[in-house]
């Protein structure tokens, strides 16, 4: 497979999966016991001008997939319906929210690379107390779901040590950075666990190598061995494990933002649900998914560029 | 060929050093947490959902040993009665992620070509849906609760068990025996129900077991959203998210004994996963 047909291949994987989930997402309104309408209302007696306003904009008389084709235009067009409880445009709604969980979500993905990675390397490269400590460390903190992680952070961070505020959002950039510390530490901390341990044992994997320890047997300088032996390889393996996690960060928000109270899109996405407010659950699902699948898709990419066999076909199965 | 026949008996003697502590120990967390989801509602010694505010958020005293809740309710009564939902939940969500997935993987794998391209492709598609988010969007649709949470959990599980499964029913489909079972004139759902799925007995229960570890923390966190068990039945999640008043007062034992149960009950989960894998890797 050459490089232009994996790319191709993944282009045509990545549309498929944004059109099977925006059709599960919009067919979820008629698996619900009931009608459309009914699900839409999520229980409301609606008057009669809205059920009118309703049937109109989801032509609801319309066939199945028609409807579905109307659904998806308008969202591509940034028109994600009407919610219910706030009768307000979705994208309206949605519109001040994404930017607090993007900044999360990047947060916490800076936390990871710089830090999983980091100790990661650290470790592989110093057999070790630090190498040990980590290890155990880590085996720990891989298994701390995010929602127990952000209660004995706001215990101990906020309530006992007062360093950082313990719920919402800040005001201006600075205090923003500091509401989201401890929220961008929950969300990142299993997967930090879990990249710094796959870096580690990548590192360890590739100083044992036989080109590695001849080169270190001919005195190459030890830097020079770090970054383009050992560092390079170890590359590939870190990229993907890094890349998944990260990806996987965009479902766990909605857990941390709630326990944290922070205004974002994961916290409206558990409100709406919990207020059966259909239009907004599609809305932010769509979107949290779409987000979710362009990321997998880089990953993809970066882990071709950085092993050329992907793009040979030896290791696509 | 050779080299992994040398190495075998080396590994596992470490193997079964290496079982020593931390899988005994998992062995037995996972026994006490299963013999307290099927009895712990019964022996559970104080009432677990009539509040009495009085006593809220008191510490631990004689015959309550860890306290009571922000209800005034006996925490450790509560995290024994909700051991139940708290493990049924996985187990239903394993069920139904292996049962599927089995099946994608059996047939994919005897179909081979193009029925095993397209049962991938639909893999891969389905990778696309969080867990999570599809299980929000279930009970919104369904109304919360355990049932549907499972349910839509159970089934974005599909691809990653189906994943690993199909890999080992490939093998197994081009083992010798198989064609001699095929020349005997046996059908093949016959050849994979009696003969393929009972020889991948021992990576199918591995992989149930680390099912279960993550199934019990998304599931927690969907009961911690509100959004799965309902207050105040006892559930783990649950506790986690209705005592969280107390961690903000300073007084954060409660939100903390259920998040303990459920790290502890995951790790074991993990741990005894791991070893039944590794187990299942040199069989």
């Amino acid at each position: 497979m050459t490089r232009r047909k994996f790319l191709l291949r993944r282009l045509v994987m990545l549309v498929c999966s944004l059109i099977v989930a925006s059709f599960v997402i919009f067919a979820s309104m008629y698996l619900a016991p009931g009608s459309a309408l009914s699900a839409l209302a999520g229980g409301r007696a609606l008057p009669a001008s809205s059920v009118a306003t309703l049937d109109k904009q989801y032509h609801l008389n319309q066939p199945f997939f028609a409807q579905y084709w109307y659904w998806v235009t308008n969202a591509l067009h940034g028109n994600l319906g009407t919610s219910i409880e706030w009768r307000e445009n979705v994208s309206t709604l949605m519109g001040g929210l994404v930017w607090t969980t993007a900044g999360l979500v990047l947060y916490a993905s800076l936390i990871i690379c710089v830090l999983g990675i980091g100790l990661g390397i650290l470790a592989g490269l110093r057999p070790g107390l630090l190498d040990t400590s980590t290890l155990v460390a880590t085996a720990i903190t891989a298994a701390l779901p995010s929602f127990v992680a952000a209660m004995v952070l706001i215990t101990v961070f906020a309530v006992q040590l007062n360093w950082f505020p313990a719920l919402g959002n800040g005001a201006g950039f600075a205090d923003d950075v500091r509401h989201l510390t401890l929220p961008a530490i929950a969300l990142a901390l299993s997967s930090l666990a879990i990249v710094a341990r796959i870096t580690r044992a990548a590192v360890r994997d590739e100083t044992g190598r036989e080109h590695v320890q001849t080169a270190i047997s001919r005195g190459i300088p030890y830097r020079l061995i770090v970054r383009r032996h050992i560092l390079r390889n170890a590359a590939i393996p870190i990229t993907t494990i890094t890349g998944i996690t990260i990806a996987s960060l965009i479902a766990v928000d909605a857990v941390v933002e709630t326990a944290f109270s922070i205004n974002g899109l994961g916290a409206f996405l558990v409100k709406a649900a919990q207020d059966k407010d259909l239009a907004v659950v599609q809305g932010i699902s769509l979107v949290l998914v779409t987000a979710f699948v362009v990321v997998n898709l880089i990953v993809d990419l970066l882990y071709a560029a950085l092993d050329p066999r992907v793009s040979l076909g030896t290791a696509a199965t | 060929m050779t080299a992994i026949a040398v190495e075998a008996p080396a590994r596992r003697l470490g193997q079964l050093k290496q079982t020593g502590a931390a899988g005994i120990l998992s062995a037995a967390v996972v026994a006490v947490a299963t013999v307290a989801a099927v009895v712990g509602p019964l022996i559970a010694p104080y009432n677990t959902t009539v509040p009495d505010t009085t006593l809220a958020f008191v510490g631990p005293t004689g015959g309550h040993l860890l306290g009571f809740d922000f209800e005034g309710r006996d925490v450790l009564s509560r995290l024994l009665a909700g051991a139940q939902s708290s493990m049924v939940g996985p187990l239903a969500v394993v069920a139904i992620s292996l049962a599927i997935g089995i099946a994608l993987a059996v047939t994919s794998a005897w179909r081979r070509g193009a029925t095993d391209a397209a049962v991938s492709a639909a893999l891969d598609i389905m990778f696309a849906f969080p867990g999570i988010l599809l299980a929000v969007l279930a009970t919104t649709v369904f109304g919360p609760g355990l049932v549907a949470a499972s349910v839509a959990l159970g089934i974005a599980y599909v691809p990653y068990v189906a994943r690993v499964l199909r890999g080992a029913a490939l093998k197994e489909r081009s083992q010798p025996y198989v064609a001699a079972l095929e020349v005997q004139g046996l059908s093949g759902p016959a050849i994979c129900l009696r003969h393929i799925v009972p020889n991948m007995r021992s990576l199918i229960v591995a992989q149930a077991t680390i099912m279960f570890g993550w199934a019990m923390v998304d599931l927690a966190a969907i009961s911690f959203l509100g959004l799965g068990v309902q207050a105040p039945a006892p559930n783990w999640g649950v506790m986690i998210s209705e005592n969280a008043v107390g961690v903000m007062q300073g007084y954060p034992l409660p939100t903390l004994a259920a998040g303990a149960c459920v790290v502890i009950v995951v790790i074991a989960f993990n741990v005894l996963g791991e070893r039944l894998l590794e187990r299942a890797a040199l069989a």
